[in-house]
């Protein structure tokens, strides 16, 4: 394998270089989470701390013709988080602003 | 491996599983496996309203596919050290 200049060669090297940067972690059941990386194995099972989890809860309102209902947002946060792999959707690393 | 040895260090320490039906419990870690089930003590359901049949539960194991989230004290993990076990561990995953 050629060694790149960005030295990703793998999906999992996206990963690896985010480690103790703040990622964004979509999950299953409409919750989204950002934390600062820890660990992370090949699961996708996450250590996260400072992590805000912000979870989507859409109410289906009837005789609303734009088909959109009310979306509640509930966040909390955690100081030390162990994040199951199988709940993850995709994790994206830090932008660079 | 890397996720099952950092809860090892963490056995008696006071954890909250949060479960993919929402029920969330705190209890002292006592023993954790490969598939990382979970064994905790003196439990406390939080919201027991919610959960009144799980008032009388003093301590459970849990199948380690239905957890989502473990909330771990902070002051009892050491991040540098678990980022250079990251690492190590992609490492030896990519020579294979």
């Amino acid at each position: 394998m050629d060694p790149s200049s960005t030295g990703i060669q793998e999906p999992f090297d996206l990963i690896r270089l985010s480690l103790s940067e703040r990622v964004f972690v979509k999950l299953r059941g409409d919750r989204e989470l950002t934390g600062i990386l820890h660990a992370y194995d090949g699961h996708m099972n996450l250590i996260l701390s400072d992590a805000e989890e912000t979870i989507m809860i859409v109410d289906p309102v009837d005789g609303n013709f734009e088909g959109q209902g009310t979306v509640k947002v509930a966040k909390r946060k955690m100081e030390m988080l162990f994040v199951r792999g199988d709940g993850v959707i995709l994790v994206s690393p830090p932008s660079r602003t | 491996m890397l996720i099952f040895s950092v809860f090892k260090t963490l056995t008696d320490q006071r954890v909250t599983v949060e479960l993919k039906n929402d029920l969330s419990i705190s209890g002292v870690l006592k023993s954790v496996d490969q598939f990382l089930n979970i064994r905790l003590d003196s439990i406390k359901v939080l919201d027991e309203t919610r959960h009144p049949h799980m008032m009388a539960v003093k301590n459970c194991f849990i199948r380690g596919s239905v957890v989502r989230y473990v909330q771990l004290p902070a002051e009892h993990v050491d991040t540098q050290l678990l980022e250079d076990a990251t690492r190590r561990e992609a490492a030896n995953q990519a020579k294979r």
